[in-house]
Order: C-alpha cells, then sequence, then structure tokens
C-alpha cells in the first residue's frame, strides 16, 4: 500500500502552486467583491483551505511532518471560527434583517 | 611640620567630630518638622542645648588636639561620589584654623541663641526661627571643617540659604522679602566665582581635597604669578567678595538689617561675613602664590573699609550703622588679608565677632526696650532706663574703636601693622577708616543713651531693660570683648603671640610655596610705639570730636526731607550705589527678561508647543475621512498593503 506522500508526490509540486494561489486569489476577489456576509465568510475559508492544500503538498515533497500538523491545527480552529462567524451573521441578520455588510457601516466617524 | 595630613583612625573621635554639625542639624529636624506642636520652652531649649553640646565638644576637640602635639588630622566618613578621577569624600578636616573658627562659631552661636530665646519669646515663628538658626549652625560648621572645597562649598550655600530664610523671616513683609531676594541673588554672583575656582582648581592640581590641593600647589614649579593661579584666587575672591560683603558686592549686607536682631548679630556680623576671609585664609598657599591678586585684593578691602565707613558717618538707623561698620571691618580683614598678614586678619575676626556681636545684641536690647524704634533720633538717654545694656555697648563701642586694652585695640593695630609695613599709603587710608569707625560708632552711642529722650510718651512709658536671658550674653560678650584682645599681645609687650604661634602650621606650605612673600614684618619696637600711639590718639580724637557734637552741643541728625549739604546729601544716600546698580543692572536685565518673554517664551516656546497641538488636529481632521466604515475597504486596503509589503519585500528586501 502507498504511504499518503507518495500519492501526494505522482502530481508534480508546481501543479499544487498554481492550484493553490489560484484558490487564494479567488478567495481574495471574493472577500473584496461580495457584499454577502456569508459569501464572503465562504472566500475566507476558501483562502484558509488554499494554505492548507500548500502546506501539505510542501511537507510530502519536504519530507517534513511539521506542515501536516499545522494543517490539522488550522482545520481545528477554522472550525471553531466558523461557529463563531456564523453566530455573529445570524446577529447581525436579526438586527437588519440583511446579510450585506455594506448596510454595516456603523463604525465610522 | 604639616606634611601630610593623616587620616584618622580613632572611632570615637571620628564619632565627635561628625557630632558637632550633626547635632545643630537635628535640632533643625525636630524643630522645623515639629514647630507647631513643640511648647516654646522645649524649642528653645533644643535649639540652644544642640549648640551648647556642639561648643563642648569643640572645646574637647581642641583640648584633645593641642595636647596630642597640634597634628591636623581628617576624619574620614564616606565617600560621597566619584566621577571619573575626580573623588569627593565626604569628611572632616580638624586643624588650627578648623578649631578656631569652631569654637567661635559654636560659642558666639550659642549665646545668641540664647539671647534668641529671650528677643524672639513673643513672635509667632519662634520654632520656625530656631529652627532656621539650627539649619544655619550646620551648614556653617560643614563650612568650616569640610576638608575639600565641594564640602566647603556646601557649607557656603547652606549659608546663604539660611541667610536668605532669616532674612525674610518676616516674610509678610514685602520690603523684607526683597531685602533676602538681594541678599541671595548678590551671594549667587559670588558663588558662581566660587565655583568656576573650583573647576580650576581640579583641572590645574586634579583634585580639590585641601591637603593634596595644597602639596602639589607647593612643589609645582613656575606657579607664581602664573595666570592661571591669578585665575584661581580671583575667583575665589569673587566668593568671598559676595559672602563677606566686599565692593562691589556689598550693598546686600546693609539690608539684611531687616531681619531679626540676633540673625544681624549671628549672621551677618560674627560668622557667615567672615567665610569669605576663612576660605581665602584656608587657601592661603594659593594666595601666596598669585601676588598680583593679594595687591587687588588689600585695595578692594581698603576701598570697601573707607566707603563703609564714611556712609556709616550719615546713617540713623541703629542697625544700619552696625552694618556699615561690618562692611567696613570686613574691609579691615581683607586688607590685611592683601598684606599677608593672615592671622592678624583672622585675629580681628574673632575679636570683630565679639564685640559686633555685642553691639547688634545691645542694638537689639535698645530696640525691644523702645517698641522696635530703630531711629537713633528718636532714642536718647536710655542708659538711665537700661544701664546693662548701655555699659555692654559702651564696651562694645570702645573696642569697635580701638582704646586699649579693648580686643579690638590689639588686633586692629597688629593688622595697621602689617600694613604699614607693606605700604604707607594704605596706612593712611586704614587710619582714617578707623578714625570714621570711632566717630560714628561715638555717635551712635552718644545720641543712644545720653542727652534727653526724644521717642513719643508711648514709647518712654514701655522703657524697660531686658531680661537675662538677653543681657547675660551681652555681658558674656562685653567679658570676652575685654580680655579677647590678650590672646595676640604685640611684639612690644610679650613675646609670646599666643594666636600666632598657634595659627602658624598653617602656613608651612605656603612658606615653601613662595618664602619671600611670608617673610613676617620686622617693625622695631619704637615705630610700633608710635603707631600704636597713632591710631590710639586718632580714635580719642574722633571721640571728642563725637563728645563735642552729641553731647554739649546736643545735635540731631536733621529728620527726613531737610536740605543737606551736597556730600553729607552723597553719603546719606549710600554714594546712589543702589540706584546706579538699579540703573545699569536691574533694569536692562528686566528689560531683557521682558523682551525674552515676549518673543522667545511666548513666540517660540508657545509656538512650538502649540504647533503640535495643532498639527495633530489638522491631521486627524483629514485622516478620519478614510474611516469611512465600510468592510469591504478596510478589507481592500489591508490586501492591498499585504500585497504592497510582499512586493517590496520580494524586489527590494
Amino acid at each position: 500500500m502507498n504511504q499518503m506522500p507518495d500519492v501526494i508526490r505522482t502530481i508534480p509540486l508546481e501543479f499544487y502552486l498554481y492550484f493553490s494561489t489560484a484558490l487564494f486569489a479567488i478567495g481574495v476577489i471574493g472577500v473584496l467583491t461580495r457584499r454577502n456576509a456569508i459569501v464572503i465568510f465562504m472566500c475566507v475559508e476558501l483562502m484558509l483551505n488554499a494554505v492548507n492544500i500548500l502546506m501539505v503538498a510542501l511537507s510530502s515533497y519536504r519530507s517534513d511532518p511539521n506542515g501536516q500538523i499545522f494543517v490539522f491545527f488550522i482545520m481545528a480552529v477554522a472550525a471553531a471560527e466558523v461557529t463563531v462567524g456564523l453566530a455573529i451573521i445570524v446577529m447581525i441578520y436579526r438586527n437588519i434583517r440583511s446579510t450585506d455588510v455594506q448596510l454595516m457601516n456603523y463604525l465610522k466617524w | 611640620m604639616q606634611e601630610v595630613v593623616m587620616p584618622f583612625n580613632n572611632q570615637e573621635m571620628a564619632l565627635l567630630c561628625l557630632l558637632v554639625p550633626l547635632l545643630p542639624f537635628i535640632g533643625f529636624l525636630i524643630n522645623g518638622l515639629g514647630n507647631r506642636k513643640l511648647p516654646k520652652a522645649l524649642v528653645g531649649l533644643l535649639g540652644s542645648g544642640t549648640v551648647l553640646a556642639s561648643f563642648l565638644i569643640s572645646v574637647y576637640l581642641f583640648i584633645d588636639f593641642t595636647s596630642n602635639g597640634s597634628r591636623p588630622y581628617i576624619v574620614d566618613l564616606y565617600n560621597w561620589f566619584t566621577v571619573g578621577s575626580l573623588e569627593i569624600g565626604f569628611s572632616f578636616m580638624i586643624d588650627q584654623l578648623t578649631l578656631l573658627m569652631l569654637l567661635m562659631v559654636t560659642g558666639i552661636g550659642f549665646l545668641i541663641h540664647v539671647y534668641s530665646a529671650g528677643y524672639m519669646s513673643h513672635d509667632e515663628g519662634y520654632g520656625k526661627f530656631f529652627a532656621y538658626l539650627n539649619l544655619f549652625m550646620f551648614s556653617m560648621l560643614v563650612l568650616v571643617m569640610g576638608s575639600n572645597y565641594v564640602m566647603m562649598f556646601v557649607g557656603w550655600e547652606g549659608v546663604g540659604l539660611c541667610s536668605y530664610l532669616l532674612i525674610g523671616f518676616w516674610n509678610k513683609n514685602h520690603n523684607y522679602n526683597n531685602a533676602a531676594k538681594k541678599a541671595f541673588i548678590m551671594n549667587r554672583i559670588g558663588d558662581l566665582g566660587f565655583l568656576l575656582a573650583i573647576f580650576l582648581i581640579f583641572i590645574t592640581f586634579g583634585s580639590v581635597s585641601f591637603p593634596e590641593v595644597f602639596l602639589s600647589a607647593s612643589q609645582m614649579s613656575g606657579l607664581t604669578d602664573s595666570g592661571v593661579m591669578i585665575a584661581i584666587t580671583m575667583l575665589l575672591f569673587v566668593g568671598a567678595m559676595g559672602k563677606s560683603a566686599q565692593l562691589p558686592l556689598f550693598t546686600w549686607l546693609p539690608d539684611a538689617m531687616a531681619g531679626p536682631t540676633p540673625v544681624s548679630a549671628l549672621i551677618h556680623a560674627a560668622t557667615m561675613v567672615t567665610a569669605g576671609i576663612y576660605m581665602v585664609i584656608r587657601s592661603n598657599v594659593l594666595y601666596v602664590l598669585a601676588p598680583t591678586t593679594m595687591e587687588f585684593i588689600a585695595i578692594i578691602g581698603l576701598i570697601t573699609a573707607l566707603v563703609a565707613a564714611t556712609i556709616g558717618l550719615a546713617q540713623n538707623d541703629i542697625k544700619k550703622v552696625l552694618a556699615y561698620s561690618t562692611v567696613s571691618q570686613l574691609g579691615f580683614m581683607f586688607l590685611a588679608l592683601g598684606v599677608m598678614a593672615f592671622s592678624s586678619s583672622i585675629f580681628h575676626v574673632l575679636t570683630h565677632a565679639f564685640f559686633k556681636a555685642l553691639l547688634f545684641l545691645g542694638a537689639g536690647s535698645v530696640i525691644h526696650a523702645v517698641s522696635n524704634e530703630q531711629d537713633i533720633r528718636n532714642m536718647g538717654g536710655l542708659r538711665k532706663w537700661l544701664p546693662i545694656t548701655f555699659i555692654t555697648f559702651l564696651i562694645g563701642t570702645l573696642a569697635i574703636s580701638g582704646i586699649p586694652p579693648f580686643a579690638g585695640f590689639f588686633s586692629k593695630d597688629e593688622l595697621l601693622a602689617h600694613v604699614f609695613e607693606h605700604n604707607k599709603l594704605m596706612w593712611v587710608g586704614g587710619l582714617l577708616a578707623s578714625f570714621m569707625t570711632a566717630f560714628y560708632m561715638f555717635r551712635l552711642l552718644f545720641l543712644t543713651f545720653f542727652g534727653k529722650f526724644r521717642g513719643t510718651e508711648a514709647q518712654r512709658s514701655h522703657l524697660h531693660e531686658s531680661p537675662s536671658s538677653m543681657t547675660i550674653p551681652l555681658i558674656v560678650l562685653a567679658i570676652l570683648s575685654t580680655i579677647g584682645g590678650f590672646i595676640g599681645l604685640p611684639a612690644v609687650f610679650s613675646d609670646t603671640h599666643t594666636l600666632g604661634n598657634f595659627l602658624a602650621p598653617i602656613y608651612d606650605l605656603a612658606r615653601r610655596a613662595n618664602g619671600a612673600a611670608m617673610e613676617a614684618p620686622h617693625i622695631d619696637h619704637a615705630t610700633e610705639y608710635i603707631l600704636m600711639a597713632v591710631s590710639v590718639a586718632v580714635a580719642v580724637i574722633a571721640i571728642i570730636i563725637a563728645y563735642i557734637m552729641y553731647v554739649k552741643k546736643e545735635t540731631v541728625p536733621a529728620p527726613e526731607g531737610t536740605g543737606l549739604s551736597p556730600i553729607h546729601n552723597l553719603i546719606y544716600n549710600k554714594y546712589y550705589i543702589d540706584e546706579i546698580y538699579d540703573t545699569v543692572f536691574v533694569r536692562p536685565v528686566m528689560a531683557l527678561s521682558t523682551a525674552l518673554h515676549r518673543f522667545v517664551d511666548v513666540v517660540v516656546v508657545d509656538g512650538i508647543v502649540n504647533g503640535f497641538g495643532k498639527l495633530v488636529m489638522v491631521s486627524g481632521r483629514v485622516l478620519r475621512l478614510t474611516q469611512s466604515g465600510v468592510t469591504g475597504f478596510y478589507v481592500f486596503v489591508m490586501v492591498a498593503s499585504i500585497v504592497l509589503i510582499l512586493f517590496l519585500n520580494f524586489f527590494i528586501g
């Protein structure tokens, strides 16, 4: 049975780089352009996972398990963050009957 | 031979030395912190008792010193601070000069403390007064005991501070406060000179401790009358000018009479003002190396003696007359220093301390009796009511006029003999000053104690002799003024000049440094007799003139506002020196500071400070526009910034 790193290494490293960069860019553009808080939230997750992919790929190419351990941490923290974030979005919705972030502009002079 | 002053290892003696200044300081702390709570009797007891204890310890130190072969020693308490190669030890030096000053300061200080207990008994600031007096004693003792110039400077500044506090003691009177400020500022001018001299001494000799400085000064070659020695001694003398009220810095001393009378007696006659003379004698090694400065000191001393004596002729305030006579006598002492008669000068310091303290305390007793009247035109005939004060005051007056066998005669005569040896013209000047001294002192005496009482009826009914706490110090000082001169009998009467022999070792180094200058004057006995006869004759003539004018003819000085002859007017107004200083120094400085206030302070400093405030406000007003509150924009800025940082990092870093 093939080890997981070996499986990952069947694809060249450049592919992972292009893929995660593209994924990250999509996430950034989503955050910048969308107004719906939930979509923004999903884009943030997209960015996190783009990083995760990169971490895993590099970790196996460099035979260094630290990167994969990091990924576990990121997933755990992201899960916790999602619960908090969603709770905030629910509260915003209850207050202004919308999840449009452009409407939430009270924090200004 | 004072080869090297040895450090001292005897613990008990070191403790005793420390106690001398420490006891008055403890008195100051207790009286100063608890002056509202402590009962008056306790305050007086503490104030006088600590000084008495210091005096007794000084006597013990003196006996111990003389019985152990008169070897000077240094009591090193601790290293005060070290900066580079400069080490300042908190240490005391005990030698002949210090012991003499110690006995004088604590002895007379104690008498004046006792007197103050009576004089100030009705004053609400009783505790405060004793606290200040004790602080003064502490500073003065540090001044005379310190074993380096920095310690001396600490005491020097301390007595200046106490002088300021005590002149302005009745601080509800605006004029008194101004007098206090004047004294302080004039002293600051002198202090600056002293401070610069200390720096210069350190640069030249690499140390500020007395034994080291004097030893290296006596061993270095080519110092005699070199520029640096003249600079050091001149700057030191500037300090002495301020503290000892010499021309041109003397105008503060007459104004200092605003303080309570015991203060005038203690600080402005007997002790603090002699600090300048002490300092010059202490630095005698440096001074003999600068004959030019010595000549300058002699001239300044002579001019001061003459100027102050002429002003004294026309003053009508009992304390002002005594103040000018103090300035004049200090001038005499500097004249003696200038002709290198150091021992004669300190001899005169000592006798002057006796009789001038006596005169001031007597004046205080008079002022006390006539309900705070100070104008001698409103006195007269007081000998009937104040017999003890009269007799003691008479003794003081005889002593200052130089009538044998009172103390002033011996010291002044010895001093003038040295001046005669040095320069005949100066001797004539000194004689003239002592003629005027005798005249105005007897004028004061006759106007105060003879004739008819010229004050108001209310004052007449209050006339009374002072309490015994005031008369006893007067009597003790009168006895000292009578017999004090016998410690320095002139050569014609006795071979042993006790004081001179006692002090001789402190000039050893000076003699080695510049032997020619330190040669003792060789006056043959015939000349000495003639000099004595002349000075006594002059004094007697002055007394007779004063007697004819003020007792026979009962002349009373003209009241304010009447026309005086131009010369009389000139000296009555003190040569307009105050007015000249006001025009030349005070007003320009005031104008300058007003200008600086208007331009530098208001425009430049305030402009910069307020400008920063305005800058922050304006930039805040502009930058708050970026706080739109739109989340998308914030995120965009964040992403753009990260990209920019990465970009820069990649291409530049």
